[in-house]
């Protein structure tokens, strides 16, 4: 981590926690209230971003909103070349059929997860809608995909990290870009490394 | 990151290995728990189930495994060795290596075959039970198994009870209790006790009824019919007697304690049917564990040949 | 022409010889033998730095001529013996046919005569077909040059059987040499019962599955009379019944292979080499110190090799499956002066003692000595000649070394039968 260089903080604490609470509002608006409506959170980051939503939600429309986490490493399409250091538990306490599901991610990048999400999605069953909610959106996209619900748009380099820290897992928020080391792969930074260096 | 290429004897995979499989078990049990049970993870990887000895329950578990992750899963099975056919283990390796498969599960009568397709092929090889050495594979789920029903696998007394000479169960249990600081404890009759269990890392007792109360874990094993030629006790009902799990020893167990059985049973041998069907019994949850621990077992095998850090 | 072998250190401690002396051989025998003698009109050779030893016999060896010719033969068999200084062999009757009567034992003298690098010293077999049933046409074939009978590869099961044998033998003055396996206790064992058995979960060969056997076949070589010689000792346990049965006096004798005393069970990994796959099996690490000590106090006699070729194919089993034995007739010397002369345990005396002399004595033969008037039977040897025993080095037709790979110390340089040199520099002639 000695050579772990932060370039630019994008958004610190209090620009995340606006940007969060800017998308509840939109979820809301767009999709007419909270009826069927769920939000799912890619792990890692992404299912504490989707908790931090729900909240969010119930705060404004006073509904508690059902929270699903989901992993997607067997949905990779790079299996063959790369595996997750860690598999996490997939935890879906709800029925998916008919729901309008919210994927909630913290960078959107090439969208090869968002379209292993939506793989991954479908096996728990047949959701209404899918709409895809992120903090962040670096572009750099390889597939067709897109965000309905954007924190902030930042232009980034692909030799740059694009990375979201959060207090619970990291000790502090914020969204950071650093430089890529040779040979590393883009992704989100390991839980609970990064903080230190600040 | 799994640390070696092939799982052909337990000790193949370290401490870490075997916790990052039972680990990466757990999320494959959710999903085998779905109504879809596919994943796409192996698609196009060809997994070739090699069973040159009878055997059902394992041979399925296996193909189970490999289908569920969209793997070319294609079972060869044959009589003992293909002496009888002509041809030697190590052509197989060769003309299974030529038709470029990427995984291959061995199955064979004799102690030491997965070596010789290693030394033959390219592919990966899982040891899924050569004669009487080890079933690492059974091993991974019974461990799966004790973490899952106690906790944890550290510090568990867990008594294997019976046939310990001719166990490859047993040959491949023992060493991995001890990686994860278990204690296992063989219990058999002398005639059915290899000669240095200690070299397993055992401790070894003729009686069962003195150590029942300490158990952590009741592990039986099947008591082979077969062997029975050979004479190694007097008689089934005199072992079920001195050996058996019936309604007296159930009550005699530890609170908390658990039975394991690799399968398949022999009611009123080594388990009576009060014990097999008690709620102590884990003999199912372990056939469930199997499926769970073997995709664990392919994904982390054939996933990620080069690996990186990705999240 | 004669031949006059010069600048040797000739060994042999039966005429108290050690030292620098010039040997000349005229007629198959040793013409001279002092220092500096005068070349005359010989053909001189050189053998400065050299050793020079009355030639080796191996009494345990299989040539698999008859019925498994792509094993080895008569001439492949002596030709390898010829390389690992070998002036004479002894054949073992467990071919294909057995040897177990007269004419099939005049056919392996026959056919050495005609193409053999090495003194073929045939042995009968004590029962037809090895079936440890009916006696073998022993007259016979001691008519036809037998030297020696056993059932080696299996052993006579029935005690009554094997006090029939013995019995019978003991008119001929031939010795019996036994193979001590009870089947009982056996079983289908493949490696030493215990740490091997255990760890490689594979059927256990236990030494009392050997001890039993020596203890009875003493017992009837003291009801007998008949001269009984033990194959193969592998335990510390079988060696302490032996040294017990020679203070006696009873007419014991017995051989240790080179890889019993230089390997042990430990060597045996999951590789499941089967190159370490013998019969008897590999001991414990003890057993190889009681052999080796054994050896150096006399109670072991000599050094055999149980030279026993399997095709690539065979060895190339699962380790149940495979054959059991090594090759041995190019490694033995070697290995004995590698790990026991050159780390100083034992002398070059009782190498010859043990690779010579000794085994002339248990098969009745015309000693050899360095002196006038003896057969020129002789082994140089190149005290310093490094080499790693490696699957395309060999004169056998098979490879199964259970010592690949590893690098030895001396060696055979010049072989000479009767005064002509079946290998010389190394190479076989």
């Amino acid at each position: 981590m000695t050579d772990y260089t932060v370039k630019a903080v994008v958004l610190d604490e209090l620009a995340i926690d606006r940007a969060l609470t800017r998308i509840a509002h939109e979820i809301i608006e767009v999709n007419k209230g909270t009826e069927n409506l769920a939000l799912v959170g890619i792990v890692t980051r992404g299912d504490l971003l989707a908790a931090d939503l729900a909240k969010r939600i119930e705060k404004i429309e006073g509904v508690k909103v059902p929270v699903g986490r989901l992993d997607i490493s067997f949905y990779r399409d790079d299996v063959n070349t790369h595996l997750a250091p860690e598999v996490h538990r997939t935890e879906i306490p709800f029925k998916i059929d008919g729901c309008t599901v919210v994927l909630v991610d913290d960078v959107l990048f090439t969208g090869r997860t968002i379209r292993a999400a939506l793989d991954a999605l479908v096996d728990y069953g047949r959701p209404a809608r899918i709409e895809l909610a992120v903090l962040v959106d670096r572009g750099h996209r390889e597939l067709p995909i897109r965000a309905d619900f954007v924190g902030k748009n930042v232009p980034s380099s692909l030799d740059e990290h694009v990375r979201l820290y959060l207090e619970e897992t990291d000790g502090r928020s914020s969204v950071e870009i650093s430089q890529k080391r040779s040979g590393e792969r883009a992704g989100a930074a390991p839980l609970g490394q990064g903080g230190e260096e600040l | 990151m799994i640390s070696s290429k092939n799982l052909l004897t337990i000790e193949d995979f370290t401490p870490e290995d075997i916790l990052q499989v039972l680990d990466t078990a757990v999320s494959f049990k959710d999903v085998n728990a779905r109504a879809i049970k596919k994943l796409p993870t192996l698609r196009g990887r060809t997994v070739i189930n090699l069973f040159l000895e009878p055997s059902t329950r394992t041979r399925t578990s296996f193909e189970i495994a490999a289908k569920r992750l969209s793997a070319d899963a294609i079972n060869m099975s044959g009589s003992a060795s293909a002496t009888v056919k002509g041809e030697s283990l190590a052509d197989t390796a060769e003309t299974l290596s030529a038709m470029n498969c990427d995984l291959v599960i061995i199955r064979h009568r004799y102690a030491g075959a997965p070596g010789i397709l290693a030394r033959h092929m390219d592919a990966r090889i899982i040891n899924a039970g050569d004669g009487k050495h080890q079933h690492p594979t059974q091993t991974l789920l019974d461990l799966y198994t004790i973490r899952e029903e106690l906790g944890s696998i550290e510090g568990k007394t867990v008594g294997i009870i019976g046939d310990i000479a001719h166990s490859r169960v047993a040959g491949s249990l023992c060493p991995a209790l001890v990686a994860l600081g278990a204690k296992p404890i063989v219990i058999a009759p002398p005639t059915l006790m290899p000669s240095r269990p200690d070299i397993l890392g055992a401790e070894k007792s003729y009686s069962l009824d003195d150590l029942l109360p300490d158990l952590d874990v009741v592990y039986t094993l099947r008591i082979q019919q077969e062997r029975m030629d050979e004479s190694p006790f007097p008689s089934l009902r005199e072992y079920a007697m001195l050996y058996g799990i019936d309604s007296k020893r159930l009550q005699a167990m530890k609170p908390g304690a658990i039975i394991m059985h690799p399968g398949p049973i022999n009611r009123g041998v080594e388990l009576s049917a009060e014990a097999a069907d008690s709620p102590r019994a884990r003999i199912l949850d372990q056939v469930n564990a199997g499926v769970a621990v073997r995709m664990a077992l392919m994904y982390l095998m054939l996933g990620g040949e080069q690996s990186g850090s990705v999240a | 022409m004669a031949l006059l072998l010069k600048g040797a250190r000739v060994i042999d401690p039966a005429v108290g010889l050690d030292g620098i002396i010039d040997i000349k051989i005229g007629d198959g025998r040793i013409a001279d033998v002092g220092k500096d003698l005068d070349a005359g009109d010989c053909e001189v050779r050189d053998l400065a730095g050299m050793i020079l030893i009355p030639g080796l016999i191996d009494v345990h060896v299989h040539l698999r001529e008859p019925g498994q010719e792509y094993k080895e033969t008569i001439e492949s068999g002596t030709r390898a013996a010829a390389k690992g200084g070998f002036v004479g062999v002894c054949p073992m009757p467990n071919t294909k046919p057995v040897c177990d009567s007269g004419p099939r034992l005049r056919y392996l003298v026959e056919t050495a005569e005609k193409c053999g690098y090495a003194r073929l010293y045939p042995v009968g077999s004590l029962s037809t077909g090895l079936a440890g049933t009916q006696l073998s046409e022993m007259g016979d074939m001691v008519a036809q040059g037998a030297i020696a009978f056993s059932d080696d590869g299996r052993g006579v099961q029935n005690d009554g059987m094997m006090r029939r044998a013995m019995d019978y033998a003991k008119m001929f003055d031939c010795v019996v040499m036994s193979h001590c396996q009870s089947e009982d206790l056996v079983g289908n064992g493949v490696v030493n019962e215990g740490v091997a058995s255990t760890r490689l979960g594979l059927a256990g060969w236990p030494a009392e599955g050997e001890e039993i056997q020596i203890a009875r076949d003493i017992a009837l070589c003291r009801l007998t009379g008949c001269r009984l010689h033990i194959q193969h000792v592998t335990t510390a346990g079988g060696v302490k019944i032996i040294r017990a049965a020679k203070l006696e006096g009873l007419p014991v004798s017995c051989e240790v292979t080179p890889h019993h005393l230089f390997l042990d069970e430990d060597s045996i990994d999951t590789g499941y080499n089967t190159n370490l796959k013998m019969n008897p099996p590999l001991r414990t690490k003890d057993d190889c110190a009681a052999l080796q000590d054994a050896l150096l106090d006399g109670t072991i006699d000599c050094i055999a090799s149980d030279h026993a070729p399997h095709a690539a194919h065979e060895k190339a089993l699962e380790f149940e499956l495979a054959p059991f034995g090594t090759i041995g007739l190019e490694t033995t010397l070697p290995l004995v002066l590698t790990n026991m002369v050159r780390s100083g345990r034992m002398s070059y005396a009782r190498l010859v003692d043990v690779l010579s002399h000794n085994p002339r004595r248990i098969l009745k033969l015309e000693p050899v000595t360095i002196e006038r008037g003896s057969s020129a039977d002789l082994t140089v040897i190149d005290p310093e000649a490094h080499f790693v025993v490696s699957v395309d080095g060999f004169e056998s037709k098979s490879a199964n070394s259970a010592f690949i790979g590893e690098t030895l110390v001396g060696m055979a340089y010049d072989t000479y039968v009767a005064g002509v040199a079946t290998l010389c520099s190394g190479k076989v002639v």
